[in-house]
């Protein structure tokens, strides 16, 4: 009804199919010209609050945009911070893609990326060999780690029916007490102390030779090992979601989860392997954090990454390939929120922009397709009169 | 000497759980009414924030614990009309409202000045002086509130049409639809209830027990409640019973250093979480659960 599909003869061109298809890219309907259309409209209104905010706050809001600006992209060095911070937001993101695909809602992804940092430490500290292979098994250690802890809700949830969301919640809270104890034990990940004053809550830092290394010096543009990560995950994820008989799968069982059972799929398996998926990509995110930036375990390691993933991947609308400039976008807040301080106005306006940008990306598509049911429900009424003989048996084929 | 490490304990426990207690009753029948309600946690930060900013504009904190009831309300008309009228997954829109919240709260306190301004104590002549028990009957007066708020809100479940009809709601809305009842209504009143307990929870935080206003001040207590709500198995008085647990547990996490007992303070924290999931895991199939809980409802749609 409401997809304005192409002619059929339309030729098909694979690569660039390929490439548009995973992009999330399709012939625009006039559908998503009104959502297109609303998503402006509320963009626009969520930017003006932000506006109004900055001036209650006695700033200017073009010197706030200026330092956003002068933060984020407008130098090279700008420029590495923010694919600094977006690699993690886009990792976690694409493990939410993954999850929200196959219609289990997973908003754990900041303790799954806490305990993905945390095993990853673990296995970074204690196991000795050559750096490249204990930096691969750390990455691996630390996904495995994520994906373990979403595994208890998907262990949870197919055997006796918890609910998904309540499940990863919770243990967010658990992985927080579980870092906790573990940065306080001397005999698991406290640091030792050094020699003056009591030992901190927190691990010793990695070795040097352990850090993921990055390309580029300081002043230029510099790229670290897990941009390329998570950029890499990004296309791969991108094509298989799109063109694979996983992908279809996935998100059949997300779209009608009965249909998808009468096709074959096993709900259990594929949204059980979806929920850990999405974890393991949550502590891949930790892992590089641990690893690229912070260099060694602190409760307050997670800095709200996986929240911020997870919006990110609301924004994306769950599509891998919009994913990746929203991460963008955010890394690039964030590292622009650093630079606010200048202006007087709280970094927090950041988030209060993330929130409000994320809620400008939700409602449209929700309301459009509300405002298309309208306009399918008065349609036949504006016909009726003009043609009464088509009226009845049009009616009596809706009965049918 | 015991009696006393008792009392301090219990009325800190005391203490603790009221902001929880507060919360529950809303976050209680919006559950039994199908909402699975994650926004709780920014509807009581909310209500914390606006009574401070109210209370030491107008200099009555009472005034500003009645204004953070009703920014929590206001907070929940949002939640409500997002997930009940436009259907917008409730969860997404908890989370986002939950990221909001707590931005502008931090934001706001960062750009204004707030004078300190606290409730009163009212304290209970002669049951006062009971020894160890006595603490309850020496509290901020907000306190007292829970005596009308509890029975209020187990009789407007229990005891009414509407609550009727709400529970409807949450266990089959379909059924409930057919027989003329607005499900998303009811879930909409539901949500904003939710909304004006959890706002007089936060404000009973700020202006009841510390005075002032601090960057996420409820540091997860909202989850806490969720937490409640399935510990005491989507009943009244278990969710209260989980309350005061939980209260507990954090009283005695803050005493137990003074009182020289060595006791994992990361377990107790973690406490509340782990007895939630466990009682998820062990109830699971029970149903006693709201059978239509955190299920969105669309007519014609089964």
């Amino acid at each position: 009804m409401t997809t304005v599909s192409g002619p059929a003869g339309t030729p098909r061109r694979p690569l660039a199919g390929y490439i548009v298809g995973s992009v999330g890219l399709r012939r625009p309907s006039a559908d998503a010209w009104r959502t297109a259309g609303i998503t402006v409209l509320c963009v626009a209104v969520a930017v003006g609050l932000a506006a109004l905010l900055v001036t209650f706050a006695d700033g200017s809001p073009v010197e706030v945009v200026d330092a956003l600006f002068t933060g984020s992209v407008a130098d090279t060095a700008g420029w590495s911070q923010t694919l600094v911070n977006a690699a993690p937001l886009l990792l976690v993101a694409l493990g939410a893609c993954i999850a929200n695909r196959a219609g289990v809602f997973n908003i754990g992804q900041e303790g799954q990326l806490l305990i993905g940092a945390m095993v990853g430490c673990f296995v970074a500290l204690r196991l000795q060999g050559p750096g490249w292979i204990v930096i691969t098994v750390a990455l691996v250690a630390a996904a495995f780690g994520g994906g373990a802890w979403s595994g208890i809700s998907a262990a949870m949830y197919y055997t006796r029916g918890t609910n998904v969301v309540v499940t990863t919640l919770l243990l967010t809270f658990i992985a927080a007490q579980v870092v906790q104890f573990a940065v306080n034990s001397p005999s698991l990940l406290q640091e030792e102390g050094m020699g003056s004053g009591p030992a901190r809550p927190q691990s010793d830092a990695v070795p040097d030779y352990l850090r993921l290394a990055s390309f580029g010096q300081y002043p230029d543009l510099t790229i670290g090992v897990g941009v390329i990560v998570a950029v890499v995950a990004t296309v791969v994820l991108a094509v298989l979601l799109a063109r694979s008989r996983w992908g279809f799968r996935l998100t059949m069982l997300g779209l009608n989860p009965m249909a998808a059972r009468h096709a074959g799929v096993r709900a259990s398996r594929l949204g059980g392997s979806a929920l850990v998926l999405s974890g393991a990509f949550a502590g891949l995110a930790g892992g590089v954090i641990l690893l690229g930036t912070v260099f060694r375990l602190q409760p307050a390691i997670s800095n709200n990454f996986g929240w911020d993933g997870l919006l990110v991947a609301l924004v994306a609308r769950s599509r891998p390939g919009l994913a990746l400039p929203v991460a963008v976008l955010f890394g690039a807040l964030r590292s622009g929120s650093s630079y606010l301080a200048a202006t007087g106005v709280p970094d927090y306006l950041v988030d209060v922009v993330q929130a409000l940008l994320v809620l400008a990306f939700v409602v449209p598509p929700v309301l459009s397709t509300l405002w298309a049911r309208r306009l399918r429900n008065r349609a036949p009424v504006a016909d009726t009169p003009a043609r009464p003989t088509a009226a009845a048996p049009a009616k009596e084929e809706v009965q049918v | 000497m015991w009696l006393d490490d008792g009392g301090t304990v219990l009325a800190s426990a005391l203490r603790l759980t009221a902001p929880l207690a507060f919360a529950a009753c809303g976050e209680y029948l919006a559950e039994r009414a199908g909402t699975l309600n994650i926004s709780v946690e920014g509807m009581m930060l909310s209500g914390a924030f606006g009574a401070v900013a109210v209370g030491s504009a107008t200099g009555s904190p009472t005034v500003g614990l009645f204004a953070g009831a009703l920014v929590g309300l206001l907070v929940a008309l949002v939640h409500a009309n997002l997930s009940h009228r436009i259907q917008i997954n409730t969860f997404v829109v908890g989370l986002v409202i939950n990221t909001l919240v707590l931005g502008l709260t931090s934001f706001l306190l960062q750009t204004a000045e707030f004078s300190r301004s606290q409730v009163s104590q009212v304290r209970i002549p002669v049951l006062a002086d009971i020894p160890m028990i006595g603490v309850v009957f020496e509290q901020r007066w907000p306190f007292y509130l829970l005596l009308l708020v509890v029975p209020l809100t187990w009789f407007l479940v229990n005891r009414t049409r509407w609550g009727l009809e709400l529970r409807a709601v949450g266990e089959n809305p379909q059924a409930a639809d057919v027989s003329g009842i607005k499900v998303n209504l009811r879930r909409r009143q539901a949500v904003l209830w939710c909304g004006l307990m959890s706002g007089l929870g936060g404000a009973y935080l700020s202006v009841g027990l510390v005075g002032s206003f601090n960057t996420n001040m409820t540091a997860g207590r909202g989850f806490i409640v969720i937490a409640a709500v399935i510990f005491g198995a989507w009943r009244l008085k278990g969710t209260l019973l989980g309350c005061f647990l939980f209260g507990a547990a954090d009283a005695l996490r803050l005493a137990l250093p003074s009182l020289g007992v060595e006791l994992n303070p990361q377990l107790l924290v973690a406490a509340p979480y782990l007895l939630a999931l466990a009682v998820m895991v062990l109830m699971a199939k029970s149903q006693r659960e709201p059978r239509a809980l955190s299920k969105p409802f669309e007519r014609g749609l089964v």
